[in-house]
């Protein structure tokens, strides 16, 4: 009996010819990431350990200053000194401080430090974006983080995986996005709780990188431990672009063991739109019959934070402005988006448009700082979450869609179809 | 390893508790327990840190504390008084967490089911065994995999790490 493409890469990493799912190992990882949050109190429970002086290999462990940056107080300035401090003392050289880094989810593959056949873990749920390259990546918290910052190995149950296979050409304005709505909304809030989701199909093998780690991005979503796609020329030409470390392309083997198999006919999407105030309370566009007027507007995350999500919204609201009852912000995924949407002109157009451009970081997402919602306000976003009190008042309500149904709705002032509007063709 | 009996009121949630109601964003830059503790649940029930008593216990559905891998979520519950959690299933990351920081937690749908807001409870974590005082009835929490049992019967994650360090060390002597 074969194994799974999470199944192949748990067992090279547990120095086992094979592994089943439910069954626990140890496994050896490749990189252990922490941000400013996260790192605080594993640092602490590092220095806790009795024998841990030195981490297992200081060029294996990347540390992002990202949720609260730049400080938003005196309080999480310190986490981030602590954080710091921690860097040069082990001497870890991939740490990011503000303005050199971004987003981790977005900084990470940029800077080569992720490849396929990996095994990464980090301290921040949505680390299973790595999934994207074929890698194992998995989120936990911060003393299993310290674990491994002493260990360079955890433990790990093996999950039994779950098998999406995607047919069909996106219509008009669907997304990567709308397709892991969809899937979110179809295995429920807790549907891929303690497994994997393998992506499968020929809409994903058409997939852009950056539509790949949207959708594994939201694997946690649906509660997985882990989402996960082949790596393909076009993963290995990104990877091989950014690092010349060596890798293991694993595949799945043909008769590999999936505990369910889901088809999504892609092409018979429409956008899709999660609802306050559960990622899976995930409609089509047309359930909006009324008018949903919304006070914010958010474009990034380490979900749409990328280049290729500045390009649509830009193309959206090129040489219009937005709707004055609201308030649009931006914050490109990383200094290298910056860089990049400086260069295409995409910011000018943003600003022309009346967004607010923020530096790259997780604050609005999470309700940290730099787009708090107040009471009573509405929000359209293009990030992960919107339970209650997301991204700030719980009297607040957050619908997540793409960054082609935010750009619409910007301009209408309500959530709005994106395959309404008229483009402005040069 | 005879541990303490918890004892406490309960305190009713539904499903899907989340981690952004557990403890929001915003509080996740403190680091004090018990100051972190009293904006436990602040999400949800914002009146939840006045009411709470020492040795309460936390009683909810299914796919508790989903969401985010913030730490500071079970530490904040520990931090309001909390002894225990009791709901009919955990999110994955928040179950790791609980255990790595030492809150209890158990599982048992039929508890969960009987228990309403108020109800005294006590739990006695070496046998899992659950009591709603206020009705007189008695459960059993599912029991934890044979892996879990002997990381908590070895002190938690962090014994089994120095236990795994001390190892490489004499292995690295000899």
């Amino acid at each position: 009996m074969g194994m799974t493409l999470t199944e192949k890469i748990l067992a090279r990493h547990a120095g086992a010819d094979r592994v089943v799912p439910g069954e626990i190992i140890n496994a050896k990882v490749d990189l252990v990431l922490a941000n400013e949050l996260s790192a605080a109190v594993a640092i602490a429970a590092f220095r806790n350990l009795k024998g841990a002086e030195k981490v297992f290999d200081h060029s294996k462990i990347a540390l992002v200053e990202d949720h609260f940056v730049p400080a938003n107080n005196a309080q999480s300035a310190k986490l981030a000194q602590l954080m710091k401090e921690f860097a040069a003392e082990q001497q870890i050289e991939n740490f990011f401080d503000v303005g050199r880094g971004g987003i981790e989810h977005v900084v990470l593959p940029e800077e080569g430090l992720v490849a396929p056949g990996e095994l990464i873990v980090g301290g921040d749920s949505h680390t299973c974006t790595y999934g994207a390259f074929g890698a194992f990546a998995t989120g936990m918290g911060s003393t299993d983080v310290a674990a491994a910052f002493a260990l360079g190995e955890v433990w790990l149950k093996v999950p039994a995986s779950i098998k999406m296979v995607y047919d069909g050409k996106p219509g008009p304005m669907v997304y990567a996005k709308d397709i892991m709505l969809k899937t979110v909304g179809t295995l429920g809030i807790d549907g891929a709780t303690y497994r994997a989701i393998e992506y499968h199909g020929s809409t994903v093998d058409e997939l852009s990188i950056t539509g790949r780690i949207t959708m594994a991005n939201m694997a946690i979503e649906a509660g997985a431990k882990n989402g996960i796609f082949h790596a393909d020329e076009k993963t290995i030409a990104y990877v091989k672009e950014r690092t010349d470390r060596p890798f293991i392309v694993e595949r799945a083997d043909s008769d590999a063991q999936y505990e369910r198999v889901i088809e999504i006919d892609v092409a018979a999407l429409e956008p899709q739109i999660a609802f306050p105030h559960l990622p899976d309370n995930v409609h089509p566009i047309s359930d909006v019959k009324e008018d949903v007027p919304v006070d914010q507007v958010f474009i990034g995350s380490c979900t749409n934070g990328y280049i290729e999500d500045l390009r649509i919204v830009a193309q959206i609201l090129d040489g219009k402005r937005i709707a004055s009852s609201l308030r649009v912000i931006v914050n490109p995924g990383s200094q290298k988006v910056y860089m990049q949407a400086a260069d295409e002109g995409i910011l000018k157009t943003l600003v022309a448009a009346g967004c607010a451009v923020n530096t790259p970081g997780c604050g609005a997402c999470f309700g940290g700082h730099m787009g708090t919602l107040g009471d009573g306000e509405r929000c359209i976003s293009t990030t992960n979450r919107n339970y209650v009190g997301r991204m700030g008042s719980p009297k607040a309500e957050i619908y997540l869609a793409s960054p082609a149904t935010c750009a619409a709705s910007a301009i209408a002032g309500k959530i709005t179809d994106p395959r309404t509007l008229t483009l402005v063709t040069a | 390893m005879a541990a303490k009996t918890l004892s406490g009121r309960a305190h009713r949630y539904g499903k899907n508790v989340d981690t952004d109601v557990i403890i929001p964003g915003k509080y996740c830059s403190i680091v004090d327990p018990v100051e972190l503790g009293k904006h436990a649940l602040e999400g949800l029930d914002p009146e939840f840190s006045s009411n709470v008593k020492p040795g309460d216990l936390i009683v909810a559905e299914t796919n508790f504390g989903c969401g985010s891998s913030r730490e500071v979520a079970p530490i904040a519950i520990k931090g309001a008084g909390v002894s225990g959690v009791i709901a009919k299933s955990f999110a994955r990351i928040f179950y790791r967490n609980a255990l790595n920081i030492g809150l209890p937690i158990f599982e048992s749908a039929q508890a969960v089911d009987d228990i309403a807001s108020g109800d005294e409870i006590e739990v006695e974590p070496s046998s899992g065994t659950i009591r709603n005082k206020t009705r007189g009835k008695e459960y059993q929490a599912a029991a934890f995999p044979p892996f879990m049992q002997s990381l908590i019967d070895a002190g938690g994650l962090q014994a089994y790490v120095e236990q795994r360090l001390a190892q490489r060390a004499a292995g690295a002597k000899t």
